[in-house]
């Protein structure tokens, strides 16, 4: 395999990650908080078809993603009023929020199907992207996956040493506990549900305006899901997150490589390896009791009533 | 509080009520705490305590009433509020988060006023040295043993200016020496002018420690003294009024036949951190109550899950009931075959937090005919539950509550009332009156008695000695995993089983 071949798999591997790596960074403060939003994919299919809309009627890229954005919080702060405000069951809601946003962004998007826009170009950063093999991969994307880095860096440091990360943190581990010493637990957990929300329209933007410039019915294709099954494949650990954004990112253009080395896999058995992997490393988690207990937020999908 | 005059006092309560749906949780009540104070609230579970406290922390907002700070009115909002007056609350069930540090936890309370990590980790060893609380902040809490814990509660009210320290029945948790420590620590606070609330319902730690006491009772205030002048029974005697019972010298039987017959238990403990059982060999008789002293963590966990069959024995002999050998017998044949068991914890294993007490009543009552068919008979299990609900005096608005929201006292008379029922002809109890209340523990006392004089076979194990002594017939104690002597308990002294608990004793042979 020669070197042009393996830095242009890391390039796709980046790029194809990007989304599940937003999706999951947003989810992970939203689960850290002690909040399950299951309803990812209909948030991103949301901000996929509200910013591609946008940007092709505007014309400005920009715009599109602003409103992919807006679409993901507006979505969010649906789940928020239902699972938070009037303490309904999260997963079920969540679900909900997955089947209406598939829906609705059907419907707005039915006249949109197939329209081409000038979606969003790589920039080459100079001397960066002439570094072997790395240098494409890293340095030679489209602002949002450079915006992807910051924000990655910017959450790890928000839960290693920020004290707001540090609320979320305690909110999503004893609720009760957080109260009672005052901090105060539904703002945090709707703030937390909203980053999720703005990450996830952002990802789904980035999927209509950059990724593939268009718009599909359904185009996000699962990339929720796998975001959701990340987190728990990066076992609520912000740099695993990272890691396992570009890991699920290789499998899902496995295929490709594959067919250009001459070898013939189903693609649909290669779709799998996400999943297949989120199920090894939860019972390699589970092998430890103490271990586990300890690593997801303890009142995760627990609604929490401000009982006194 | 030589001039109470000039200085006003610290707190002031005056007519504060709180009404919750079917319940005066707080009746007009009123309270006076001085500075430098030590003041102890008493009162039996359900009497108010908790949800004064949370008046007093800001936790919940009377419907009515005032409260006085330092002599001025003052309506607390949030405990953030309270806190900056100078409030702190140590908690029952504490609201430590398990997963950061001592450090963090503490960051955490302060909010802006905590500056960085550092210089508060430099605090807390300040304060923890000053005040004789041994902490180490860069531990996470989930590493630290429940002592502990109470330490990072306390550090973190006191790394603040503080005024006025609320402990929520603090000593519950404690091995006798860790509460002794506490007192230090209290007094000392006490005498640097911080007013104290002390929280509880043992009635020689608040005489022990304690300047005033505010005795409540369904939720007005039943009395006020000064409980160095008191004795525990005049006390008592107001928290739970005149009809209750308080204590009673139970007559000492002697057993008849044995029912339980152990012989020789031995068992390796899979825990790493267990006990392991050596030769354990008692008999339970019937008619007799067995009491089992020892200090926690000395093998009862290991012998009562041995008893009730959740761990099985490899060697079967080792367990008897009349019938034969019941060491590999389930907890369901157990149970079958007359045993009843009340574990230690309340909440997981005694019974289910999140359903309700119908629901838990049939959890052991389904052999006693509420099971018929495979399906449940709702009418059968509802009547058994109100039927215990009823008998025992549990306090609950009814069968359909859950059992998590029951006090301790309420629910353990709720599991005790549920193993009663069913007739059984063993009945082995572990801690059966732990975290109760005067007026719950007397109950549950004569319960037992009852169920003893109607022939059946107990056994009670728990750390209080006193407890023991006053309902056995006979007595032994448990020590890093060998049994002592067992002796009629009038033939005994709280000195010698004190000597078993440490481990003076020779093994009798096996």
């Amino acid at each position: 395999m020669d070197i042009d071949l393996l830095s242009n798999i890391l390039y796709a591997m980046v790029r194809t990650g990007t989304p599940l790596l937003l999706v999951a960074l947003g989810e992970l403060v939203c689960e850290k908080s002690g909040v399950l939003n299951l309803g990812q994919e209909g948030m991103l299919l949301m901000g996929a078809v509200v910013g591609f809309i946008a940007a092709l009627m505007s014309g400005s890229l920009l715009l599109g993603f602003l409103l992919a954005i807006a679409a993901g919080m507006i979505m969010s702060l649906l789940f928020g009023f239902i699972a938070l405000g009037l303490n309904a069951n999260q997963v079920a809601t969540g679900l909900a929020l997955t089947i209406f946003g598939t829906g609705l962004s059907a419907f707005i998007g039915a006249g949109f199907v197939g329209k081409p826009i000038d979606g969003l170009e790589p920039i080459a950063l100079p001397l960066l992207s002439d570094i072997p093999l790395l240098g494409k991969m890293l340095f030679s994307q489209d602002l949002v996956v450079y915006l992807s880095f910051f924000l990655f860096a910017a959450v790890y440091w928000f839960f290693r040493s920020s004290r707001p990360g540090l609320v979320v943190k305690a909110v999503g581990e004893n609720p009760h506990a957080a109260n009672a010493i005052g901090l105060p637990v539904m703002r945090t957990r709707y703030l937390a549900v909203m980053f999720g929300g703005a990450m996830a329209g952002l990802a789904g933007g980035y999927l209509s305006i950059a990724y593939t410039p268009l718009w599909a019915e359904n185009m996000s294709a699962g990339r929720g899901w796998i975001a959701l099954a990340l987190v728990v494949f990066a076992s609520w650990k912000v740099e695993r997150v990272l890691l396992g954004a570009w890991l699920f990112g290789l499998a899902s253009i496995l295929h490709l490589v594959f067919q250009g080395l001459g070898f013939s896999i189903s693609p649909n058995l290669l779709a799998t390896l996400p999943y297949a992997a989120t199920v090894v490393v939860l019972v390699l988690l589970s092998r430890n009791q103490i271990r586990a207990r300890l690593l997801a937020p303890m009142s995760l999908g627990k609604p929490f009533h401000a009982t006194s | 509080m030589a001039e109470p005059h000039i200085t006003p006092p610290r707190l002031t309560l005056r007519g504060i009520t709180k009404i919750y749906p079917g319940c005066v949780a707080n009746d007009s009540i009123d309270l006076n705490i001085e500075p430098a104070e030590i003041h102890a609230l008493l009162g039996e579970n359900g009497a108010g305590k908790s949800t004064l406290m949370k008046v007093i922390y800001g936790l919940v907002r009377p419907d009515q009433g005032e409260v006085l700070w330092d002599g001025l009115p003052i309506d607390i909002k949030d405990p953030a509020h309270a806190r900056k007056l100078g409030i702190g609350m140590v908690f029952q069930h504490f609201s430590l988060f398990e997963t950061l540090t001592v450090t963090e936890n503490i960051a955490l309370a302060l909010g802006d006023e905590a500056g960085d990590l550092e210089s508060l980790a430099e605090r807390i060893r300040d304060v923890s040295q000053k005040y004789g609380m041994a902490l180490n902040p860069d531990r996470e809490v989930h590493t630290l043993s429940v002592g502990e814990r109470q330490r990072v509660e306390i550090v973190r009210c006191l790394v603040q200016p503080i005024k006025l320290l609320i402990l929520d029945e603090p000593t519950s948790v404690l091995t006798p020496q860790e509460v002794e420590t506490l007192f230090v620590t209290l007094r000392q606070l006490a005498r640097e002018g911080c007013s104290i609330l002390f929280i509880s319902h043992k009635l020689n730690e608040v005489r022990a420690l304690c300047h005033k006491a505010t005795i409540l009772r369904a939720g007005k205030v039943s009395g006020e003294c000064l409980p160095e002048q008191e004795s525990s029974e005049s006390i008592a005697r107001m928290m739970v009024g005149d009809e209750t019972a308080i204590s009673t010298d139970y007559p000492k039987v002697d057993g008849k036949a044995p029912f339980l017959q152990v012989r020789g238990l031995t068992r390796t403990s899979e825990d790493p951190f267990g006990v392991d059982l050596q030769g354990i060999s008692f008999d339970v008789r019937c008619g007799e109550i067995l009491g089992i002293a020892g200090v926690a963590g000395n093998g009862q966990e290991e012998l009562l899950g041995a008893l009730s069959g959740e761990d099985q024995v490899e060697n079967h002999d080792a367990i008897h009931f009349p019938e034969g050998p019941v060491g590999n017998f389930s907890p369901r044949e157990r149970r079958a075959a007359g045993m009843a068991f009340v574990p230690e914890e309340r909440l997981g294993r005694g019974a289910v937090p999140d359903m309700s007490l119908k629901d838990n009543a049939l959890l052991t009552g389904f052999l006693s005919g509420l099971v018929s068919r495979g399906l449940i008979a709702h009418g059968k299990t509802r009547h058994f539950a109100e039927q215990i609900i009823e008998r025992y005096r549990v306090k609950t608005p009814s069968s359909e509550t859950h059992a998590a929201s029951l006090s301790g006292g309420n629910l353990q008379k709720f599991i005790i009332g549920r193993e009663i029922m069913q007739n059984p002809r063993l009945l082995i109890a572990a801690h059966p009156t732990w975290g109760v209340d005067i007026g719950a523990a007397t109950a549950i006392h004569k319960a037992l008695i009852e169920l003893r004089d109607k022939g059946a076979a107990i056994l009670v194990v728990s750390e209080d000695i006193d407890e023991l002594f006053q309902i056995s017939d006979r007595i032994g104690a448990l020590c890093h995993g060998r049994l002592s002597p067992i002796k009629p308990t009038p033939e005994t002294s709280i000195n010698e089983v004190g000597r078993w608990m440490a481990g003076e004793f020779q093994s009798p042979a096996a």
